[in-house]
């Protein structure tokens, strides 16, 4: 490469230092770990494939995945509802998240386990007027709808803002340019904001689903007892050795959120698409103009940024 | 000018007022555009060219008077309640119907950035004009040929250039076959440049017979593809004519004075 600068570069010792140093301590860590009889290691592995461990992996994916997926869609009305222009709508979407970010979990969830004492028959019909159908809570709110739905009505509070905030943040010119086009509301937020909003909603929902993956432990309250803490918990105090059980719903949670971690990874790739790119946008922009040639004499640039000899 | 009087002129503003608040910002508009003309609005910032374009596609909603497209009341219906005529406004899918036929090229671009160049061109002739996918695509294939930029079709506008970011929002435009054309400073964010190629598409799309509304610093386009360039200040249009008449002979004081600073 001609024209290259050719200089020693500056020596950081300091990195080496540390690098040394935390790496040292987290040997020292690992071993702690490892060579202690207490975390009972065997037994770790004896019930880390039992089958009410399983089972317990499976019951607090169905509430994760199910109560975040409604959330999501209650969290998108809301968000939209906030923004709206009908004052009803803003208020009620506001009283909503209000309540239920302002309610602890723990105490929503007893609430939804005792709906069917609370309301034992529940029937929909015209306010002061006739009943048009009805049915007995305790058939429809059994203790895992129970738990699906207290999880999500409380996480769609907190999504929602997530979610305003992502609609705030498309710039307006946005939704201007589409309606200059001629396209409705509703085909504009689908297609020109939502797609936008995302890239700042992917990030925090994450967060969100990995909390919520540990809150599900928290349905006891229901109470529902299907769930991997439940199972890990009743393990441990039937064979009177808790700590190994605790290591084995830790090591689940810890490869579920894994998992979710590279969904996530994914999913903010796709979103991101059109922002940024691997040359970065300087770079890009550089080479387009570059390759516009409208500017006289322009030197060419490679893909790093680099100039290539000779005049373009 | 072509346009004989006997025709409908394409646009038609008639009276316009516009408040921000209690900022009053149209004083008055009285504009005419006939058929196939290139209108060149001009003026110094703040005095109310951008909203007088953004009204006459209901990007603003109008305080008063009235904005004819193609004969055609804009925002708003004529009709008679209890004996009396009276304007009902139009619902938000009728104005949309409406915008459709209005193509709007923007200083900002606002290209849609999670779509390519292609994709941009594309949507909304899928959306709107409910076109199907691959004749969409054969369209939008043909216009960016026509702004030059062929090879730029599958690149998203993060890695385009100002000047093809503004060909793409062009071509855009005129993928809704749109009767009128209207420009809110579309070079003014651009590096000097790349304000020829925009430019030279413009003057293609004139050329080609194209109804067009330009609000612009640039007073050399205004003199060479102009049928009559308006100058506003305040609020209000002080002078209009031919380019000849109001950029080398103005008649009014504050046109002189806004002349002689930018040439």
């Amino acid at each position: 490469m001609p024209h290259r600068v050719d200089a020693v570069p500056v020596r950081h010792p300091g990195r080496w230092a540390s690098a040394v140093v935390v790496l040292v301590l987290a040997a020292m860590a690992v071993n702690a770990l490892i060579t202690n009889d207490n975390f009972g290691w065997p037994t770790v592995g004896k019930y880390l494939f039992s089958e009410p461990v399983l089972r317990g992996v499976r019951w607090t994916l169905v509430l994760t995945v199910a109560s975040m997926a409604i959330a999501c869609v209650l969290a998108l009305f809301l968000a939209v509802m906030r923004r709206s222009d009908n004052r009803v709508m803003r208020y009620v979407a506001w009283v909503y998240i209000w309540f239920f970010r302002g309610t602890p979990i723990y105490t929503q969830l007893i609430f939804w386990g005792l709906i069917s004492v609370l309301y034992p028959k529940l029937s929909v019909g015209v306010p002061f007027g006739p009943e048009l159908f009805h049915f007995t809570t305790a058939e429809v709110f059994t203790a895992s709808r129970a738990a699906i739905i207290g999880l999500a009505l409380n996480e769609a509070a907190y999504l929602a803002e997530i979610v305003r905030a992502g609609l705030s943040s498309v710039d307006t010119g946005q939704s201007e340019a589409a309606r200059a086009l001629g396209m409705h509301e509703g085909t504009i937020l689908r297609r020109i904001v939502i797609p936008q909003a995302m890239r700042v909603v992917v990030p925090p929902a994450g967060n969100e689903t990995i909390s919520m993956l540990k809150t599900t432990s928290l349905v006891l309250a229901v109470p529902f007892t299907q769930d991997l803490n439940f199972a890990t918990n009743a393990i441990g105090n039937r064979i009177f050795d808790p700590v190994p059980l605790l290591v084995v719903a830790a090591l689940w949670y810890l490869a579920i959120t894994s998992v979710l971690m590279v969904g996530q990874h994914y999913l903010e790739r796709y979103y991101g698409r059109g922002f940024e790119s691997h040359g970065g946008r300087r770079t890009n922009r550089q080479a387009a103009i570059n390759a516009a040639r409208t500017t006289p004499e322009a030197t060419v640039f490679d893909d790093m940024g680099r100039p290539q000899g000779g005049a373009a | 000018m072509t346009a004989s009087t006997a025709t409908t002129p394409m646009v038609e503003l008639e009276g316009v007022h516009k408040w921000f608040g209690h900022n009053h910002v149209l004083r008055g508009i009285d504009l005419t555009v006939p058929a196939g003309t290139v209108a060149a609005v001009l003026g110094p910032s703040g005095s109310g060219k951008s909203t007088a374009l953004r009204c006459i596609n209901q990007l603003e909603e109008l305080s008063g008077g009235r904005i004819r497209v193609d004969g055609e009341l804009m925002g708003y219906r004529e009709g008679t309640r209890r004996g009396q005529p009276t304007l009902f406004r139009l619902t938000d899918r009728q104005i949309a119907h409406q915008r459709a036929a209005i193509g709007m090229v923007f200083q900002r671009f606002n290209l849609f950035p999670h779509m390519t160049a292609l994709g941009n061109v594309v949507e909304a002739q899928v959306r709107v004009l409910k076109r199907s996918k691959s004749e969409a695509t054969e369209r939008a294939n043909a216009l960016l040929d026509r702004v030059g930029l062929t090879d730029r079709a599958a690149h998203y506008p993060a890695q385009l250039s100002g000047g093809q970011q503004q060909r793409v929002a062009i071509a855009r435009a005129l993928a809704m076959d749109p009767e009128l054309m209207l420009f809110d400073e579309p070079t003014s964010a651009l590096d000097p440049e790349l304000v020829g190629e925009v430019l030279a598409v413009m003057r293609d799309l004139a050329a080609s017979g194209m109804t067009m509304v330009v609000v612009t610093h640039e007073i050399g386009f205004a003199r060479e593809v102009a049928d009559q360039v308006v100058f506003m200040a305040d609020g209000v249009v002080v002078e209009h004519g031919a380019p000849a008449d109001v950029l080398d002979n103005p008649r009014e004081a504050r046109t002189q004075d806004f002349l002689a600073h930018v040439l």
